[in-house]
């Protein structure tokens, strides 16, 4: 085993400076499935955040709670239920999305959408809400406001994104069961390790798992500094 | 008198607590109008409804002799500008604390540079531009307050205690400030304060607010200049000493306020008489001084409070006397709770009420 797993680091390298079309289309799949998911779930969890964390509405602690309960969902559970909605005789079967890299997007958006609210909403409540009436007093509209709580709250933000960008990035359920794992079309890092390790390619699996960690690695790096610059 | 804003029969309420009933109060333009009251009066409350930055459970807001309600509050936040007590800042340089207001309004870059110049000279504050307002002292940090909303040139300017807390070097340059902007721009200002001194030298109209509600409102000179049993009700907080005056031979009075405690005071006065001594007008040291002041006490300090840059003595000399110190001073001369004081004030320093 210790060969195997010498020799898929070494494979892993070797691989990547053989710039092998196939695991590059596999990389950027991946990234941009997730890409994409965290950008449809920060579009709707972002307002989400600013109302749980600026207002005071009835029922708040009970949403807060439901989405803190949901950050330990399994991705399984969530693909099956996902499948069984977009499946062609399930009610949003008429789409046509079933095994294709959006239903993936959309499965993952819907995975990391409690990480990126509760992160967000965390972060806005730590801000000094003094602040907002600052603003308001300064002559901001309630939006202005809300959107210098949003750049003050920047560090938890961002670290919200990157946090929900590598659940989506590494997750396997959703992609298994809404993609399919079709060669070419819906193959992703994680999925093609589950497949390859299934049939005893354990080398290159690990060397698609170096692949993948280092760049949930290198993105966090890379968003840490910016973030911090 | 050009009356700015007005506000009748205003009631506000936190759940069971009311913190403002039946307040009828009026700013007038181009006055400083100070709204004077101890901690929990309603001073604030009354300042943010004034703001738009709250709305009244009850009453009516008149700005220009236009009703505000909650449509148009919004404008009234356009008009009128609060510096809080405790200065909030974006994480960011004190150019871009100040500039966010201009900003707001869509002024250009050159416009903004030149103004927050301007104004940063005015809470002499020049060259700070690109210090983090954070990391400044509780001074300074007042101070960029101050200068961010000053910027805006807002008709009204709301002030909540600008300068407690802070030491005297800041203080007078933040009432310094203030008086200029009232002189040199007419900007009408109202000022929420506990500090019966600063209300008496800043301003020209007082509201005396006690229990949430303004008990009286008039010029300086009606409120302080003769016996006011409501200003004595409110100043009875700290240091005021109450006992039989006699006139000495020397032409002033000796209070005897008990506890064989006899206070020199500079005015004439015989019977019974209640005095005031400003906590920043004691001085605090570890032996007896040789001076001029007429009044000297051997006390305890019994409790500290630390302010920032201000450290805040209560000392039991017979009597318990406030006494407010700089920082530097309390660490220079190593004072703690239990150590042994002396307390020295001039005989102008005593004031009658």
């Amino acid at each position: 085993m210790t060969n195997e797993i010498i020799d898929g680091i070494i494979k892993a390298f070797q691989l990547l400076f053989s710039f092998d079309p196939t695991l590059y289309s596999i990389v950027f799949r991946s990234l941009y499935v997730s890409g994409l998911a965290t950008a449809m779930a920060t579009l709707w969890s972002l307002p989400i955040a600013v109302v749980l964390g600026l207002k005071n509405i009835p029922g708040k602690r009970f949403i807060r709670a439901s989405f803190n309960a949901f950050l330990g969902i399994p991705t399984v559970v969530l693909g099956l239920i996902l499948f069984l909605l977009l499946s062609r005789s399930g009610p949003l079967g008429m789409f046509g999305l079933l095994f294709t890299p959006l239903a993936i997007s959309i499965g993952q958006a819907i995975l990391i959408t409690p990480i990126i609210v509760s992160f967000i909403t965390s972060a806005i409540e730590s801000i000094d809400l003094e602040l907002r009436e600052l603003a308001r007093t300064l002559g901001s509209t309630e939006i202005q406001a809300s959107t210098a709580i949003l750049q003050e709250a920047a560090g938890g933000v961002t670290l919200a994104i990157i946090a929900a960008f590598n659940r989506a990035f590494s997750e396997l359920g959703v992609a298994m069961m809404l993609g399919g794992n079709i060669y070419g079309l819906t193959r992703l890092l994680t999925t093609a390790i589950a497949l390859e390790t299934a049939r005893g390619e354990i080398a290159f699996s690990i060397a698609l798992g170096v692949i993948l960690v280092s760049i949930v690695y290198t993105l966090s790096i890379i968003l840490n500094y910016l973030r911090r610059s | 008198m050009p009356v700015l804003q007005e506000v009748h029969d205003i009631e506000k309420s936190f759940g069971p607590i009311k913190a403002l009933r039946d307040v009828n109060l009026k700013i007038v333009r181009g006055k400083i109008t100070a709204l004077l009251g101890p901690s929990g009066s309603g001073k604030t409350t009354l300042l943010r409804i004034l703001a738009g930055l709250e709305s009244p459970t009850k009453g009516t807001i008149l700005y220009e002799n236009s009703l505000i309600t909650n449509s148009n509050r919004n404008l009234l936040r356009q008009k009128a500008t609060m510096v809080f007590q405790k200065s909030v800042f974006f994480d960011t340089t004190v150019f871009k604390n100040v500039a966010y207001g201009l900003k707001l309004r869509e002024y250009s870059k050159k416009e903004i540079k030149d103004k927050v110049r301007e104004v940063l000279e005015l809470v002499r504050l020049k060259g700070y531009e690109k210090r983090r307002a954070k990391k400044l002292s509780g001074g300074e940090q007042q101070r960029v307050s101050l200068a961010r909303a000053l910027v805006l040139n807002t008709e009204l300017l709301l002030l909540d205690e600008p300068t407690v807390n802070i030491d005297p070097k800041n203080v007078s340059i933040i009432e310094e400030t203030i008086l200029r902007v009232n002189r040199e721009y007419k900007t009408t200002i109202a000022l929420a304060t506990h500090n019966m001194f600063q209300a008496e030298a800043i301003s020209e109209r007082v509201a005396l607010l006690l229990e949430g509600t303004v008990r009286q409102v008039g010029t300086n000179q009606e409120i302080f200049g003769a016996s006011n049993r409501y200003l004595a009700s409110f100043a009875r907080l700290e240091n005021v000493f109450s006992g039989i005056s006699k006139i000495n031979k020397a032409d002033t009075s000796i209070i005897d306020v008990g506890q064989n405690l006899k206070i020199e005071a500079s005015f004439r006065r015989s019977g019974e008489t209640t005095i005031y001594v400003r906590p920043e007008d004691i001085i605090v040291s570890t032996n007896p001084l040789s001076s001029s002041a007429r009044n000297v006490f051997k006390g305890k300090i019994v409790s500290v409070s630390d302010f920032e840059s201000v450290v805040k003595l209560r000392v039991d000399a017979g009597k318990e006397f406030v006494v407010k110190i700089t920082k530097r001073s309390f660490v220079e001369m190593r004072l703690n709770v239990g150590s042994p004081v002396f307390l020295t004030f001039k005989a102008s320093s005593v004031h009658l009420i």
